[in-house]
């Protein structure tokens, strides 16, 4: 079957009345926990898993793919409306944004980001429509070498790359691993860090470990530090765009989304670095460079769609070799797993019905976002305004509720309390949570691969290198790995060129993004202004 | 005897050290625990179950060896921002060990009093600790939550909470 019949089958099953309710259900509540401080997509999903469990595979990763989306359109508003963006992918949303707003141009704001979201959000769907399949088809020619090779990259780009200390980073991942190793070992029957504890024995429960991360560990956190007096939400009315709005945003968006694709689907990739850049490139091709830093459009619209773009990117390796590259594609790997379901080259034949549908899911998600959520913005931005204790309240009742009725047993709640404490140290020391979940999640994962790499190799250690992707792969981590030496050694040489380190981009404050761009838009500004032919013709 | 006045104002304000301490303590853990496994080398099986806990136990203790150096040295980890968070006052642990408790309290209470009883006192407690003072508001909301969570996993998901002490009532 081609791309186009398959994909018009997975409509079919996306559009039957329940599927299409569930994915109305996802969109809404994805946004609604992208907008509320405190949660997002990757523990809402967490969330839900035990709850999906009586749903059809199919009608829950519609359900999801609902919450993944609607969680990025939801962060862009909070990050608009308040200026203090909760997840790290829309810091770059909020320098213009939030200027935008406070300059009485909200309903500007929403709505490029609104539009810029659905039209990234579709090719970016589209992209992942044609491409994954491609994929697949080298994939399954890949065996468990490459597969080690591939899970290591990941995990060490995710550590290394993201980040503002890659030593915490390494930390982090650790820390994820150890706890990936608790419970019986498959091959041998071992038990491993259970201390003797029958409840350990099956493991710690993936929806237990990310919900106390996410969820307890960010509500306990709040609660150390919360805000005496709240941050002023900016009203807004309905969005939308005029004329001149919309010819200054047409161009930023295309470009976003072809910054935001590529990297969401590389291991480490993400969404901060593909925003940052467009944010930069937008401000070299604007024609009005003074409005940035005072609310120009094009900062919004630009990494905005960069952000859905890296979105849709980060379904790809999910989908094609069942590798999450950011915590939400994570936890979606975790709930294919607890299906039944073994994510990878496979899945597209065995699974076939399910990920069409779920990628048609994920077109009409986009859709059904803007039709929605254009009247909406009104309501969300006074869900902002949600009194905080009944927040907080609120999101430890859920987190207690989800975790307990994976197993019905309260010593899981005694887990969840202990991995939230750590969440909550984590926190305060600027310990990353993804490498963390990742580590989690992808730890027994790379440890089967190496096994049967090692198996097959008859405990030769050559084995690890017998393909030349594996290889390929070993060269690519090993630049990683090495680059912060090589960076600091070119400086070293040139002490004059300040260009800014690629571990810069996460857990700036926006004021120091905004402050690089200025030194490094006006090194370059002058060489790139009239000589671009991107103009309006 | 000249070095420990120094050695303890080198230690004031790095409570980060603690965290160089857990990661340690947690990669001795997990060290002791591989070592304690009695595996006969197996041709099916060469890697076996002892080679990864030993590389995480590796990267555990290297961890917490240059995050101490670090430390000692004035790094210093960047606290995590957010839109609720105001990092200008210290930790306000005066919330959150309250929080906490209404959280044990749960623990202690669900399987016996009930997620209706336990679920209420978790939503009222925590509300209460993050600062909310409209008691009966914060009551209706607790108790109405907790009823519906209840009824909702029951009818809905086929999911049995417990009913605890108020079985039969429910």
């Amino acid at each position: 079957m081609d791309v186009f019949s398959s994909l018009m089958d997975g409509f079919a099953t996306a559009l039957t009345p329940m599927n299409f309710l569930y994915a109305v259900i996802g969109v809404l509540l994805g946004t609604a926990v992208g907008v509320l401080p405190g949660l997002g997509p990757a523990m809402t999903v967490a969330l839900l898993l035990p709850v999906t469990y009586v749903l059809e595979p199919t009608s829950a990763f519609i359900m999801f793919a609902g919450i993944y989306y609607g969680g990025m359109y939801g962060g862009s508003t909070t990050s608009i409306l308040l200026n203090t963006p909760g997840e790290s992918s829309s810091v770059v949303t909020a320098i213009e944004g939030n200027k935008m707003a406070k300059a009485g141009r909200a309903a500007q704001a929403l709505a490029t980001a609104a539009i810029g979201s659905f039209v990234a959000g579709t090719i970016g769907t589209a992209l992942l429509a044609v491409f994954a399949p491609i994929v697949v088809k080298f994939a399954v020619s890949l065996g468990s070498p490459s597969y080690f090779a591939i899970m290591v990259l990941a995990l060490l780009a995710v550590t290394a790359v993201l980040g503002s200390s890659r030593l915490r980073g390494f930390a982090s991942l650790g820390l994820g691993l150890a706890i990936g190793l608790v419970g019986i070992d498959s091959v041998t029957g071992q038990r491993r860090l259970t201390f003797g504890q029958p409840l350990l024995a099956d493991g710690l429960d993936i929806v237990v470990v990310a919900v106390a991360i996410f969820a307890v560990g960010e509500a306990l956190w709040v609660a150390a530090h919360l805000r005496r007096n709240p941050l002023q939400v900016i009203p807004v009315g309905r969005p939308w765009m005029g004329k001149q709005d919309w010819k200054r945003s047409w161009k930023p968006w295309l470009r976003g989304t072809a910054f935001g694709f590529p990297f969401g689907a590389l291991p480490a990739g993400g969404a901060e670095i593909p925003t940052f850049l467009s944010y930069v490139t937008e401000k070299r091709l604007s024609k009005h460079p003074e409005e940035f830093g005072h609310g120009a459009i094009e900062g919004v619209a630009g990494p905005e769609a960069a952000n859905n773009a890296a979105a849709a990117g980060t379904m790809t390796p999910l989908l094609a070799l069942g590798l999450p590259t950011n915590a939400t594609a994570a936890v979606m790997l975790a709930a294919f797993t607890s299906y039944g379901i073994q994510p990878g080259p496979q899945l597209f034949s065995s699974q076939g019905p399910l990920v069409w549908a779920l990628i048609a899911s994920l077109f009409i998600g986009n859709f059904l976002l803007l039709i929605i959520n254009l009247p909406l913005a009104p309501l969300w931005a006074k869900l902002l305004q949600l009194p905080r204790p009944y927040l907080y309240a609120g999101i430890l009742f859920f987190a207690t509720l989800g975790a307990y009725s994976v197993n019905l047993q309260a010593f899981d709640l005694v887990l969840l309390l202990v991995l939230g404490a750590l969440g909550f140290m984590m926190r305060r020391f600027g310990l990353p949570v993804l490498p963390l979940i990742l580590g989690v999640i992808l730890g027994p994962r790379i440890e089967g691969q190496l096994r049967k790499t090692l198996q097959l190799s008859a405990g030769d250690p050559a084995g690890l290198w017998s393909e030349p992707i594996a290889i390929g792969v070993y060269i690519i981590i090993a630049i990683i790995l090495i680059w912060p030496l090589l960076f600091k050694l070119i400086r070293r040489n040139r002490p004059a060129t300040s260009l800014l380190s690629p571990n810069a981009t996460r857990g700036n404050e926006p004021t120091d993004v905004a402050r690089g761009n200025v030194t490094h838009g006006s090194q370059r500004g002058d060489a790139t202004t009239d000589g671009d032919g991107d103009g309006d013709g | 005897m000249s070095s420990s006045p120094t050695l303890a104002s080198r230690l004031k304000g790095r409570s980060e050290l603690g965290v160089a301490l857990l990661l340690g303590a947690v990669g001795v853990l997990v060290l002791v625990d591989a070592i304690a496994l009695v595996t006969p080398y197996s041709k099916s099986d060469p890697v076996g179950p002892k080679t990864l806990p030993y590389l995480v136990a590796g990267l555990l203790i290297v961890c917490a060896v240059l995050l101490a150096i670090n430390v000692l040295r004035g790094g210093q980890g960047e606290a995590e921002g957010g839109e609720d968070v105001d990092l200008t006052h210290p930790a306000d642990w005066k919330t959150v060990l309250p929080l906490v408790g209404a959280f044990v309290a749960n623990i202690l209470l669900i399987d016996w009093a009930g997620w209706v009883i336990s679920g209420t006192i978790l939503f009222w407690g925590s509300a209460w600790a993050l600062g909310s003072r409209h008691y009966i508001r914060d009551g209706i909301i607790s108790v109405g939550m907790s009823v519906l969570t209840f009824y909702g996993f029951y009818l809905g998901l086929g999911i049995p909470l417990p009913a605890g002490l108020l079985e039969g009532v429910l």
